[in-house]
C-alpha cells in the first residue's frame, strides 16, 4: 500500500515532460507578443517623433496637400501633408474591393453551388497559383499592359489610380474569392435542402438562402481583400505615378502611403523629418491594417450570433 | 447476418392495392437508384394510398431514406435514378418535368431540423414568397393556419419575429414540418423526423401526423418500430436495397410473411 502512496506523490516522468512542453509553448507564444509589441513600439516611437519633436501639427500632417519634407511649404511649415497619399490609399482600394467583389462572389458562386467537380479541380488551383505570383509580376505586367492599355484608352499618362484599381483588382480577386469559396461552403447543407424541398428553384436557393447564410463570411473575405489592397506596396507603385499631388482624375498621376515609403525610406537619414515623416505615414498604414482587422473579427462574432441558436 | 440475396420474389411479399377501393397518390415501379456504379436500391416497387400514412423501416443502409428521397428528387444531383414515379397519371421521373413545381406539391421533411437563421415568420413566409405572394395579409393568414396545422401556433404566435433557431429541436421540426404544409402540398416525405427528439417531442410530431393525415398523403421513413406501428397504415420493409415486404401495419407487426421481416420486428437483427 505505501509504495502506491509514495509513487503517487512522486513526480512521473510524464507529468515533466507536460511541464516541458507547457513552458516552451508558453515562451513561443511570449516572443512573438514580444515581436509584434516591439514593432508597434518602434514605429509609433518613429512616427510620432514628427509630431513631438519637429513640432508639426497632427491635424496638418493628416490635412496637408504639400508633400516634400525637406523645404517649406507655402504656410512656410515644413510640408509634410499626407492627405494625397492617405486619398490615393483609400481610393485604391475601394475601387479595386468595388471591383473585384462581383467577379470574386460569382466565381465562389460556380466554384461552390453550380459545377463543385469542376470548382474543385480547376478553379481552386487557378486562384491558388495567383496568391503565389510575387506582386513585382503583377507590377511589372501592370506597367507593360496596363498603363499603356489605360493611357491609349482613357488618355493621360496612363498612370494613375485606374491603372492601380486594375492592377490590385486582379491582385486581390483570389484571395476574396477563395474566402468567399469557403465561406459558401460553410454554409450547411440542410439549408440548401431544405429550400429545394420547398420547391425553390437553385437560382432561388443560391440568392436567397446560400448568399445570405454566407454574408458574414463573404464581408469578411471583402474587408481581408481591401486590407490587402491597402497594403500593397510594390506593384503599386509600379503604376500609379507617385505623384504626390491630390488625384483630381482617376488617370491622373497619384500615389498611395506604401508607395511613397517605398520610395523615399532608403534616401533619408535616420532622425531627420524626412525620416520621421515617412515613419508617420508606416504609422498610420499599421493603425489602419489594425482597423481592417477589428473589422474583420467584429462581422465574424456578430456572423457567429446570427447562425447560432 | 441479413442476407437477401437469395431471396427469389416468391419470398417477397408486396400489396398491391385495387385500384377500384383505394386512391394511389403515389407509386413507383421499378425503382432502380445508383450511387456511382453501385446500386443503393433495386427494385422499389410500392404504391401508397391517398390520405394514409406509411411508414418505411428497415435497418441501416437498407435504402429506405434513399427511396424517400427519390420521390421527390433531392437525389437528382447526388444518385442516378432509374424507373418510374407515377403522380397523377405523370412519370414524375422524366426529365419533361419541372422539378421546382413537383416539389411543390410533394414536401419533404429532414432528419435534422433544418429551419432557415430567419425569424420563425420568415421561415414559412419563403417558399411563398419565392411563388411571389407579398400580400401581408395573405402569408399573415398562412403563416397561422401552417402553426396552427402544426400543433405550435400557441407557442409561438407572439414571437413569429424570434429566430427560428432560438427554438427547442422539436419546436423547430413542427416548424419545418409547417413550412411544408405551408405551401399545399399533395403529399408530404418525412425522413425520420423525430429521431434527433426526446419522447415527448416524438409524440407531438406523432399527434400531428395523424391530424394531419386527414388533407395529406404522407410517407414516412423511420427506424423506430413502435412508431411505424403507432401512426402508420402501410409498413413496407426495406433490407439491403430491396422492399421485401408491404402490407397493412397491424399484419407486418402481428403476422408478416417473410421470415426477414419476422426477425427484424422482433429484434433478431437490425
Amino acid at each position: 500500500m505505501d509504495k502506491i502512496r509514495a509513487s503517487l506523490l512522486k513526480k512521473s516522468i510524464a507529468s515533466k515532460i507536460e511541464r516541458r512542453g507547457k513552458i516552451i509553448s508558453l515562451t513561443c507564444l511570449a516572443l512573438i507578443i514580444l515581436v509584434v509589441f516591439l514593432i508597434f513600439y518602434f514605429v509609433a516611437s518613429r512616427g510620432l517623433a514628427t509630431f513631438f519633436q519637429n513640432h508639426i501639427n497632427f491635424w496638418q500632417f493628416l490635412s496637408g496637400t504639400q508633400w516634400n519634407p525637406g523645404t517649406n511649404g507655402t504656410n512656410g511649415q515644413p510640408a509634410v501633408g499626407a492627405l494625397p497619399m492617405i486619398v490615393g490609399s483609400f481610393l485604391i482600394t475601394i475601387f479595386s474591393a468595388l471591383v473585384a467583389t462581383p467577379f470574386a462572389i460569382g466565381t465562389a458562386v460556380f466554384m461552390t453551388e453550380i459545377s463543385p467537380r469542376r470548382g474543385a479541380q480547376i478553379l481552386r488551383p487557378v486562384t491558388e497559383l495567383l496568391v503565389g505570383i510575387p506582386s513585382v509580376v503583377y507590377g511589372f505586367i501592370g506597367l507593360q499592359v496596363v498603363v499603356p492599355f489605360v493611357r491609349n484608352t482613357f488618355g493621360g499618362s496612363g498612370y494613375g489610380i485606374l491603372s492601380g484599381t486594375f492592377v490590385l483588382f486582379v491582385m486581390i480577386l483570389p484571395t476574396v474569392t477563395s474566402m468567399s469559396a469557403d465561406a459558401l461552403n460553410a454554409v450547411p447543407r440542410y439549408y440548401r435542402e431544405a429550400s429545394l424541398a420547398l420547391g425553390a428553384t437553385r437560382w432561388q436557393t443560391i440568392y436567397k438562402v446560400v448568399l445570405r447564410a454566407a454574408i458574414p463570411g463573404m464581408l469578411t473575405a471583402i474587408v481581408f481583400g481591401m486590407a490587402r489592397a491597402f497594403g500593397e506596396a510594390l506593384a503599386v507603385q509600379m503604376v500609379i505615378g507617385n505623384a504626390t499631388l491630390l488625384p483630381h482624375s482617376l488617370v491622373s498621376p497619384a500615389s498611395t502611403l506604401t508607395s511613397i515609403l517605398t520610395m523615399g525610406i532608403g534616401n533619408t537619414v535616420m532622425g531627420s523629418l524626412q525620416n520621421n515623416a515617412l515613419w508617420s505615414l508606416a504609422m498610420i498604414l499599421l493603425l489602419m491594417s489594425l482597423v481592417f482587422n477589428m473589422v474583420i473579427r467584429y462581422i465574424g462574432r456578430k456572423g457567429k450570433l446570427n447562425n447560432e441558436r | 447476418m441479413a442476407d437477401n440475396t437469395n431471396l427469389t420474389t416468391s419470398q417477397r411479399n408486396i400489396l398491391k392495392f385495387d385500384p377500384k377501393d383505394h386512391e394511389i397518390a403515389l407509386s413507383t415501379e421499378d425503382l432502380h437508384v445508383f450511387y456511382g456504379k453501385t446500386e443503393g436500391i433495386s427494385e422499389g416497387d410500392l404504391q401508397f394510398e391517398r390520405y394514409k400514412i406509411s411508414a418505411l423501416i428497415g435497418p441501416s443502409g437498407s435504402g429506405k431514406s434513399t427511396y424517400l428521397r427519390s420521390l421527390n428528387r433531392m437525389n437528382d444531383r447526388i444518385a442516378t435514378v432509374k424507373g418510374k414515379i407515377m403522380y397523377r397519371g405523370l412519370d414524375i421521373n422524366s426529365n419533361d418535368i419541372d422539378v421546382y413545381e413537383m416539389r411543390r406539391h410533394i414536401g419533404m421533411v429532414f432528419q435534422r431540423p433544418n429551419p432557415f437563421a430567419k425569424s420563425i415568420y420568415e421561415n414559412i413566409a419563403f417558399a411563398l414568397r419565392q411563388r411571389g405572394m407579398n400580400k401581408k395579409q395573405d402569408l399573415d393568414e398562412i403563416v397561422e393556419r401552417s402553426l396552427r396545422q402544426a400543433a405550435m401556433w400557441d407557442q409561438v404566435k407572439d414571437d413569429l419575429n424570434k429566430s427560428a433557431l432560438a427554438l427547442s429541436g422539436g419546436q423547430q421540426q413542427r416548424l419545418c414540418i409547417a413550412r411544408a404544409i405551408a405551401i399545399k402540398p399533395d403529399i408530404l416525405l418525412l425522413d425520420e423526423p423525430a429521431s434527433a427528439l426526446d419522447p415527448v417531442s416524438t409524440s407531438q410530431i406523432e399527434d400531428t401526423l395523424l391530424e394531419l393525415k386527414q388533407n395529406y398523403t404522407i410517407i414516412i421513413v423511420t427506424h423506430n418500430m413502435q412508431q411505424a406501428s403507432r401512426i402508420s397504415d402501410y409498413t413496407a420493409f426495406f433490407n439491403l436495397g430491396k422492399v421485401l415486404e408491404y402490407a397493412e401495419t397491424g399484419d407486418i407487426f402481428t403476422n408478416p410473411k417473410v421470415d426477414l421481416t419476422n426477425d427484424y420486428i422482433s429484434g433478431n437483427f437490425g
